[in-house]
């Protein structure tokens, strides 16, 4: 299968998700050792991140490749006043492969279309965030063996979130019963449900999660940012009812899984980390062999 | 009563069935500011089909289909006949393109087009109401949102 590059969710067949987790599969457990030796990848990042970057970094020198980054978007040609279209019209010269994330929507897909080399979007504002997604639905599988016919709940940010948003899309390809339980103010926006009815996904709204959790398969969690509360005493409302914590857990499912795209803030006790049901830092993890497979997939080094 | 309302012309095209008010982006979409022919442009003309309508029209030029396609981003509605000798000689349907390219401007204040000199790019995701999809940020705009560059 060939790939030009991965600037979002959408431009990805149902196909293609299962074939790049079968080669990050592949990867981890050593049946596959791409040699990306003599490649170098540029980390463009025009905002910060760590997990990100680092994961990206991590996964192109394990498998010899070289990575070449800047030190910070401040330091950089942009502060200076240079397009995005110029940046990577250089950057393309000096590297076989460009990550890139950056705060205005659409920009992955410009740089995309400003070069020949492949281009993987690693955030494109409140766009998309594929590899995220890619890395998610892997985590998924991991947990549960399979992608299809899987109850899934998502709670939090349901109306700004990017990463539930694609996750949500993503979902509707394999069948999956989704629980979308959020404040009031925060619910998934109605675009993203009208979407869900057209496909014939069954999904509810919830404001409780304790009514549901004990039918989940899998619990996945985002921040709850203060700053989009028109007011703090509305946040201070919604921000305890969401903190998932062990007496929520007592009457789960066995194969029961939480998920967090991190950093979390309050959203799950730590507590919880030492029981099995948590699942976020392997998720983390698996951004190593997702990212790896799609490096090795756009340089031509895995068929 | 006047005898006409609009002169009939000799040859050219007529834009029929523009919806009401819609007549300036018509001229602003096929870029007639720049013809050097005669264009008349009528407003609020009687239509059973549509209440009220406006229509264009362009002497001794036969506009392609292919150019006038883009006019169904503000003007869905609208017919096309080519004038020939005062006679309708040929109807041209049109229709929304594939890719709309350098037309219309993206609505999200936060899209690289809004930011940085990207000439747009839109697909068209339905046609009755039209909505198009920005090929950078992903955004859908609907018919009524949509505004020229």
């Amino acid at each position: 299968m060939k790939f030009q590059g991965i600037i979002s969710i959408n431009d990805l067949s149902k196909k293609e998700i299962l074939y790049i987790l079968d080669v990050a599969k592949k990867i981890e457990t050593g049946k596959t050792k791409p040699d990306l030796s003599g490649k170098v990848l540029s980390t463009l990042f025009f905002e910060p991140s760590t997990r990100t970057r680092f994961s990206f970094e991590s996964a192109m020198n394990r498998l010899g490749g070289r990575v070449i980054s800047m030190a910070e978007p401040k330091a950089s040609s942009l502060a200076k006043g240079e397009s995005l279209h110029d940046t990577v019209k250089v950057i393309e010269r000096y590297a076989d492969i460009i990550v890139i994330r950056h705060p205005q929507e659409g920009s992955a897909r410009w740089a995309a279309d400003s070069t020949k080399k492949p281009v993987i979007n690693a955030g494109d504002g409140a766009n998309q965030h594929p590899t995220q997604t890619l890395l998610d639905l892997y985590t998924i599988k991991k947990a549960q063996g399979k992608l299809n016919n899987l109850k899934v709940a998502m709670i939090g940010d349901l109306k700004y979130g990017r990463t539930v948003h694609s996750l949500t899309s993503a979902l509707s390809l394999f069948n999956c019963q989704l629980f979308f339980v959020s404040p009031e103010s925060l619910k998934m926006p109605e675009h993203i449900l009208e979407d869900l009815k057209k496909k014939k996904i069954k999904y509810s709204e919830h404001e409780d999660p304790s009514k549901i959790i004990n039918k989940l398969d899998i619990l996945y969690a985002t921040r709850i940012q203060k700053e989009r509360f028109p007011d703090e005493a509305e946040y201070e409302k919604v921000k305890h009812a969401y903190v998932i914590d062990v007496s929520l857990l007592k009457n789960v499912k066995k194969n029961f899984r939480i998920m967090h795209p991190l950093p979390r803030v309050s959203e799950i006790s730590t507590n919880v980390d030492g029981t099995p049901y948590a699942f976020y830092f392997e998720q983390a993890g698996f951004g190593i062999p997702v990212r790896q497979a799609l490096l090795s997939l756009l340089l031509g080094k895995v068929k | 009563m006047r005898a006409y309302k609009v002169y009939a012309i000799k040859n050219g095209t007529v834009i029929d069935h523009i919806p009401q008010g819609r007549a300036f982006k018509v001229i602003d979409v096929l870029d007639l500011e720049e013809e050097k022919g005669i264009v008349t442009c009528g407003m609020n003309f009687e239509s059973k089909r549509l209440g009220k309508k406006d229509v264009v029209k362009i002497e001794n030029k036969e506009l392609e289909p292919k150019e006038v396609n883009a006019i169904t981003i503000v003007a869905p509605t609208a017919t096309l006949n080519i004038i020939r000798n005062f006679k309708v000689a040929k109807k041209i349907k049109v229709k929304v393109p594939k890719v709309i390219e350098e037309i219309v401007e993206c609505n999200n204040p936060n899209c690289i087009t809004r930011n940085e000199k990207v000439p747009t790019k839109f697909y068209p995701i339905s046609g009755h109401p039209l909505e198009i999809k920005c090929h950078y940020c992903e955004r859908t705009i609907s018919y009524e949102e949509i505004t020229l560059l």
